[in-house]
């Protein structure tokens, strides 16, 4: 008996000739759509007693939906708007579920952010008669050069013109969100996070399960020991967010890179005050470059007045910096003592703190989107347009394809047999609005990494944003992930950062409060390091406490310890994390496992 | 002691209103042995568990200068964490013994925002909720509410619903009260047992011991039913709660009431003053013998 394809009913006369589509036929057994329970993958520590193991290998409570979608930002989002929608016109009813592991939605979202409303109008297009707030109207763009005390104005690209963009709280967007996909029946579960995908006999993704609760740290059960619980479903859309660790393993296991370029990556730190009415000009956007960044690191300043008398300050600074001994977080301190920035802020109060990477990788870095059972959407996958700094419309709208051609596939009945391929999804995407402004500035951002590193970039940015606008046969390359071009730290001197004055800059504590994060004490450390010690030998040596500074909630400290290899103990306070994922990404050694803590965790970001 | 109320809940005795067919042929002595029966059933409990919404714990509060109040736009709130500890104390009592627990029901007081918080409680194990809604002031905040205008709005549900225990936080971790449950008791005239960090109920005889933390150590009370215990922290830790609850939750039951219906004024009758975040901590100092430390507590007014 043949293989049952599943091409021949998602797309039309079209021949396989990709390789996935190959290895989906070969081998797919044709099986009832049953799970392998698939138990624990972390292993059990050997102190935990018997019954311990026997409560924490218990079968799980099951139950199915037809599409469930892990990560409640705005793809995720738009992802279950559009599949209720499409329920709504066509008739076919399917439960959708959302699981977001933050204990609100929103809580773990950050963002500047000038909002594109592309992607929203096309999805809710009376959005305006029931808006996000605060929602302010861009009124004016400026672009700056910085040097240590002048700065000079820029031309802003045509990318960077704001007008018809509004600036808004991302997070309060999210919440927002999170209301209409509730009204139209979505089932919004916050407060649980899923670490584990499930597969079925064909190795295709056949659902998820949620993470286990109350296991203390040594790796036992406690007292309120609570198993997690399994979902099947028929499409699985991973909306993790930039760098998510599921979209990690899957990306490995179904070998989704084969042919694309390492995703590079950035981190965004950003702080929210309350200026006096003086200093605060509504709808005012300002980016800048230059200081304190040096010219070989890319990234760039912003500045957003927004809502009531509120700005948004922050920076992004390229990982792919070699100098280890940059410290984005003091990066981020010392520029707001530069006029531009202490103009508006020196009345002003710090109210919130937050920081989250960032995908830079572009088209090229864009993997292929489908796997066996699902598909990744927004920056899980990585649509962030550079240049314009924005990656909320394209997040969303290739939400928006992913939930059309899964709820055809769902509809179609024919998923009973073999596992979802999402092949429209793929497809539609390549003749979407967001490939072609991807593919607008594919070759903004890699032209950065040449010897002439700002100024190269800057200069051919301007020609090609101006002139090209991306139509050259040529695309330039990412050759390298961020941690691998990390210079070791005898190669420079290190930086002497000025000390935070505690009214426009801060210290590194004093930040992390403002972001609310919470993790219990008795509970399994997330960042998961093998072995403490042979980290130490790989990285302290060569890079001397890196992972002290690219970090921008203090999780990772370098102890003196004489009885430790190298004198120093390495430290993870897991409770400090806010869940920004550059550790996993930046670490040189490439051994720090960032996994989710149990739901509910984290920060709890403010009007970020 | 038992109410009489509750044995007609459970039997239509003969006192009821509505006699029953078999009651008509049976014969006096049969009669005295039901009342018998009657009073050896042990006691079922209705709970109410009266819960708050605040302020997430791990948020710090802001002031709102222009309006002179904690600044509400974008922050999180939850379920106050004594609340959590009652409900949960509430669920262990139904747990420990089949029928013992007739009914747990959640009250709070507030705007429709605390329906998610009511939810969260139903997810626990709760059966039935009641929000009782009370006017916005503007579109970030409702009427602010005293501890004796909530006591008096709970001794009216209260005796609405024919509760024999009341289970609530100690205090709320926004204003600090601990007021409402000592308030509560004596506007009911029922025993309390506050600051409560164990609870036994007798099932036989109705009588209630709490071990309750006070600053000397521990007290243990007992008292007879009806009764308003107060938690504290170490009553219990509060489980997690499981996706299929909240998705039980949903179905259940919220009703929604006004103060009026409840016949209760809530008027403030305190006017806050003034509102100011704490002092900054300024830096120490270290001296070097003991003279000078003498010399610095003296120049500061301590001795």
């Amino acid at each position: 008996m043949l293989p049952r394809i599943s091409i021949s009913i998602f797309s039309v006369a079209r021949v396989p000739s990709r390789t996935i589509r190959r290895r989906l036929v070969v081998g797919q057994r044709l099986t009832s759509f049953m799970s392998e329970r698939t138990y624990r993958t972390t292993a059990l520590r050997r102190n935990v007693s018997d019954e311990g193991r026997a409560m924490m290998q218990e079968p799980r409570e099951e139950d199915e939906a037809d599409v469930v979608i892990v990560g409640g930002g705005p793809a995720g989002l738009a992802a279950a708007i559009r599949l209720k929608q499409l329920e709504q016109e066509h008739g076919k009813e399917i439960r959708v579920v959302l699981l977001e592991k933050a204990s609100d939605m929103g809580n773990h979202t950050l963002s500047g952010a000038v909002l594109e409303p592309r992607a929203l109008k096309e999805l809710l297009p009376d959005w305006l008669e029931d808006p996000p707030s605060p929602l302010t109207p861009v009124k004016s763009d400026k672009m700056r050069f910085l040097t240590e005390k002048y700065s000079i104005p820029l031309p802003a690209p045509p990318q960077m013109h704001n007008s018809g963009n509004y600036i808004v709280s991302l997070s309060e967007v999210v919440k927002w969100l999170a209301a209409k996909a509730e009204e139209l029946g979505v089932e919004v579960y916050s407060g649980f996070s899923v670490n584990e995908l499930l597969y079925d006999q064909g190795g295709a993704v056949a659902g998820i399960a949620t993470n286990d609760m109350g296991i203390s740290r040594a790796g036992a059960p406690k007292d309120n020991f609570q198993r997690g619980m399994e979902f099947r479903a028929k499409v699985t859309l991973l909306a993790e967010g930039c760098h998510g660790s599921l979209t990690k393993g899957v990306i490995k296991k179904y070998d989704l890179r084969r042919g694309k370029d390492a995703q590079t990556y950035g981190i965004g730190l950003k702080e929210v005050w309350e200026v006096p009415e003086e200093d605060w000009h509504e709808g005012e956007v300002v980016h800048t470059m230059g200081w304190p960044l040096s010219s070989n690191v890319y990234g760039g300043g912003f500045m957003y007045h927004f809502g009531e008398r509120l700005v948004s300050v922050g920076l992004v600074v390229g990982l792919d910096y070699a100098n280890p001994w940059i410290s984005p977080f003091r990066e981020f301190q010392r520029m707001k003592h530069h006029p531009v920035y202490s103009s508006v802020l020196k009345n002003g109060k710090c109210i919130s703190y937050g920081a989250r990477a960032l995908n830079e990788g572009g088209l090229q870095s864009v993997p292929q989107l489908i796997f066996p059972g699902g598909a990744l959407i927004g920056c899980s996958a990585g649509f962030m347009n550079v240049p314009k700094i924005k990656g909320t419309h394209t997040a969303m709208k290739s939400g928006m394809l992913a939930a059309e051609s899964a709820y055809a596939a769902i509809t179609s009945g024919t998923t009973n047999e073999s596992a979802v391929a999402l092949y429209d999804y793929e497809d539609n995407f390549k003749k979407s609005w967001v490939y072609d402004e991807l593919n607008e500035v594919r070759n903004v951002r890699p032209s950065f990494h040449s010897s002439l590193g700002l100024y190269g970039g800057i200069l051919y940015s301007g020609l090609d944003t101006l002139l090209l606008k991306g139509r050259v046969p040529w695309t330039f390359h990412h050759k390298a992930s961020d941690a691998s071009v990390t210079q070791p730290a005898d190669k420079f001197k290190p930086i002497e950062y000025p000390k935070p004055d505690g009214k426009l800059s801060f210290d590194l504590l004093t930040s992390v409060a403002r972001t609310g994060t919470m993790h219990d004490e008795d509970e399994p450390v997330h960042l998961q390091v093998k072995d403490l010690d042979a980290h130490t030998i790989a990285s302290y040596p060569k890079y001397k406490g890196i992972e002290n500074r690219f970090c921008p909630a203090g999780v990772y400290e370098y102890i003196p310890d004489e009885t430790k290899p190298e004198g120093v103990r390495f430290q993870i306070n897991s409770q400090n994390c806010i869940h920004c994922k550059t550790c996993d990404i930046k670490v040189p050694t490439q051994d720090i496992n960032w996994a989710c803590p149990e739901g509910g965790d984290g920060p709890k970001y403010m009007l970020t | 002691m038992w109410s009489s109320k509750n044995s007609v809940h459970v039997f239509g005795s003969p006192t009821s209103s509505r006699p029953t067919t078999c009651q008509l042929f049976r014969p006096p002595l049969q009669q005295q042995y039901v009342v018998i029966t009657i009073l050896a059933m042990p006691p079922r409990l209705n709970i109410v568990v009266p819960i708050k919404r605040v302020i997430d714990f791990a948020i710090k509060p802001r002031i709102n200068q222009t309006k002179n109040v904690i600044e509400t736009n974008g922050v999180k709130f939850s379920l106050n964490p004594f609340c959590e500890i009652a409900v949960e104390e509430a669920v262990r009592l139904r747990e420990s013994s089949k029928d013992l627990v007739e009914s747990i029901t959640l009250v709070s007081a507030g705007s429709a925002k605390i329906q998610d918080t009511l939810r969260a409680g139903l997810a626990l194990g709760a059966d039935k909720a009641t929000l009782i809604d009370i006017p916005a002031i503007d579109d970030s905040r409702s009427l602010e509410l005293e501890p004796l205008a909530v006591a008096k709005l709970l001794k009216a549900f209260v005796e609405k619903s024919n509760a024999n225990l009341v289970i609530m936080g100690k205090q709320a971790i926004d204003d600090d009260s601990n007021q409402t449950g000592q308030m509560l008791a004596g506007l009911l005239n029922w025993s309390q047992a506050t600051n409560a960090s164990k609870v036994t109920v007798d099932e036989a005889s109705g009588v209630v011991t709490v071990a309750r933390e006070i600053d000397g150590g521990t007290e243990t009370l007992s008292a007879p039913l009806p009764l308003v215990i107060t938690t504290d922290l170490r009553l219990n830790t509060p489980r997690y709660t499981k996706l299929q609850d909240i998705m039980k939750a949903k179905k259940k039951k919220t009703e929604k009431i006004t103060p009026e219906d409840l016949g209760v004024d809530i008027t403030p009758r305190l006017e806050i003053v003034s509102l100011s975040e704490p002092a900054k901590r300024t830096g120490g100092g270290k001296v070097d013998s003991v003279d000078a430390l003498i010399g610095k507590l003296k120049g500061a007014g301590a001795i």
